[in-house]
């Protein structure tokens, strides 16, 4: 006869329970782990402190400052010209756009801005367009890359290789542009740049719609950022969040739409807006930008109108060398340009421009002269960043990749 | 010729208001300590003159005249004037898509302003940022340590009268604080051996 053995199998609740009891020395212990400063996922030199409850996060404390180097006060020891390569540091993967943003500062400082020649105007969108879609593909293809999509960041790296090849046939330098100046371009548009413009839309067009098939239907992309990190609307405004992190939350804002500066009230773009605020859609928004920012380079293409790229004043920016050595008065100009700087009246500004991360601003205060007695800039990536305290308790730290990815900041305009 | 504007928000609708108007309704509620509006290449400045009430105003500020957003805020060293602290606040309403500029001073000795991060959450970094740069504390803040320098730094180094290049501190175990060999940096540059902080702008040229 076979013997039977009464196996007893308790429930789930009992289960747990039971397992309760044994982990009751260890239970509510929190763990703090660092993460960063230097960490693959943290872009750069953000470090986190997060409080750990097994693997729920209860506590987050960003730790910033690792790139501090006290570019507003650099600021007011120079000449408004001598700060330009400053601003190709803040946002490294953006300088054009910084540079714009400086420069429109400044010039509404000297209140010049309306002197623009138009051709300067379309050529500084097309540099903040063309900055936007190298931001962005960096962004989406680290963003990918943290959730465990590889193949994605080499597409949007093929892609920027490119981009960076027209900035370099444009300034020069691939990487710390300093475009800008004061009142104008450094150069106009070198010849033929614009034919490979032209290519370098149709191609990228092909290759976002590469990302999109290998990202946006995709399971494990989908099941790591949907409904994860969730920002709402009222917490995007009260936190100060711009960009498409404003925009991912459900608050329909561009400052290009809003407040349009240069022209961009003369081009027709749509302005992609998300639903719920979770990572997810923050994605989906770069993505809809970048197909934005490619048919405002299209337009800007169409539309470019000739004539000169610099203001028509001597006092604003560096006269044309014939006739410096030609000419008394433009000798005179360049001199004082070069050792006093623009006299810029007494007053304060303060502008802000849309970059990739968002709003972009400086604020200037000056005492007259050729230097800022105070310039502050309000980097987007640091007030976005302030954000993570809040946002980080009660997800797994998993999905911190996904939040600090699709919140896309930049230690180099975060810490200034 | 511009395109017409994208219909729907962009449009003005017949509820917004301009900045002007909203910041004449802020010096009706707070008439004894709201003065301007002072306005420089279109933007409006209002200056609060009793600092210790800048929360309450703020308050008012984002609940009744419906500036939902503190872009940026930030602080001026007056060095040698009185009061020698100015903190400036940029607000921004989604609602009637307007700048308006608050503006206040505080003097040395007090060096203390009340917070606004409870009436913005955004303030909170911001606040820690000026206490970090200039050494101004903001009461009722919750957190307020340094933020982009390190824990124990002995300086300030956006007030006016830190130089440069940097200051050394006595202190063990602060990180180095040697002045900077960066000779003053390439726009201050002259010849000869002189230190570093005896060649900056403002020593070369004293103000005044």
């Amino acid at each position: 006869m076979a013997a039977f053995q009464q196996i007893e199998v308790k429930d789930s609740a009992a289960r747990s329970a039971q397992a309760m009891d044994e982990l009751q020395d260890v239970r509510g212990e929190k763990m703090t782990l660092n993460m960063g400063p230097s960490h693959p996922a943290t872009h750069g030199v953000l470090r986190l402190v997060l409080e750990l409850d097994g693997e729920i996060i209860t506590k987050a404390d960003p730790e910033i400052g690792y790139l501090h180097r006290g570019d507003e006060k650099i600021a007011e020891n120079m000449t408004y010209t001598q700060f330009i390569p400053y601003t190709d540091r803040l946002d490294y993967l953006a300088p054009l756009a910084n540079n714009v943003a400086y420069a429109l500062a400044v010039e509404k400082l000297l209140g010049v801005h309306d002197k623009l020649p138009e051709r300067c105007q379309y050529i500084r969108v097309i540099c903040c367009e063309l900055a936007r879609i190298s931001a962005h593909l960096l962004g989406l293809g680290a963003f990918a890359m943290d959730v465990g999509a590889m193949t994605v960041f080499l597409y949007t790296f093929t892609e920027r290789e490119k981009i960076y090849n027209l900035i370099e046939a444009l300034t020069g330098a691939r990487f710390t542009t300093t475009y800008t100046r004061i009142g104008g371009l450094s150069r106009d548009l070198p010849e033929g740049w614009t034919d490979e413009l032209a290519q370098f839309t149709r191609e990228v067009s092909v290759a976002i719609g590469e990302t999109d098939k290998l990202l946006t239907r995709n399971k494990i992309f989908v099941d790591r950022t949907r409904d994860v990190g969730v920002i709402t609307r009222e917490e995007a405004i009260d936190f100060g969040l711009t960009g498409p992190n404003l925009r991912g939350s459900n608050v329909e804002h561009d400052l290009r739409k809003a407040h349009p500066y240069l022209v961009y009230d003369q081009l027709d773009f749509d302005v992609p807006y998300g639903e719920v605020g979770d990572c997810y859609d923050r994605y989906l928004v770069r993505m809809e930008e970048m197909r934005q920012s490619v048919s405002l380079l299209d337009q800007c293409l169409a539309k470019l109108p000739g004539g000169p790229v610099n203001i028509d004043d001597g006092k604003i920016i560096l006269p044309d060398k014939q006739k410096v050595l030609s000419s008394m008065e433009e000798l005179i100009h360049q001199f004082m340009l070069v050792t006093q700087g623009q006299d810029a009246p007494a007053g304060e500004i303060y502008f802000g421009a849309e970059n990739p991360k968002g709003e972009l601003g400086f604020y200037i205060m000056s005492k007259g002269g050729g230097v800022p007695y105070r310039l502050k800039i309000r980097a987007p990536s640091f007030v976005n960043l302030s954000i993570l305290s809040h946002t980080l308790p009660g997800h797994m730290i998993s999905d911190v990749v996904a939040i600090l990815g699709s919140l896309d900041f930049v230690m180099g305009e975060c810490d200034r | 010729m511009p395109s017409q504007p994208a219909p729907g928000r962009w449009q003005s609708p017949e509820t917004r208001m301009s900045a002007k108007q909203l910041a004449k309704k802020l010096k009706q509620q707070f008439e004894e300590i709201v003065s301007g509006p002072v306005e420089f290449r279109g933007e409006l400045t209002v200056e609060v003159s009793d600092a210790s009430q800048i929360a309450e105003v703020c308050r008012f500020a984002k609940e009744a005249l419906g500036f939902d957003y503190l872009v940026d805020l930030t602080t001026i060293d007056n060095y040698e004037e009185a009061p020698r602290w100015t903190a400036v606040y940029h607000l921004y309403s989604y609602e009637h898509f307007c700048h308006l500029r608050l503006k206040t001073s505080v003097s040395e000795e007090v060096s203390e302003l009340p917070s606004v991060s409870t009436v913005w959450r955004t303030a909170n970094w911001h606040e820690r940022e000026a206490y970090d740069m200039m050494g101004i504390r903001f009461a009722g803040h919750p957190d307020l340590r340094r933020i982009l320098m390190w824990e124990g730094y002995p300086y300030f180094p956006l007030r006016k009268d830190f130089p440069l290049a940097g200051k050394s501190s006595e202190m063990p175990d602060v990180a180095f604080s040697d002045p900077a060999p960066l000779e003053g940096g390439p726009f201050v540059t002259v010849a000869g051996g002189e230190d570093s902080t005896a060649r900056e702008p403002r020593v070369r040229n004293p103000e005044g």
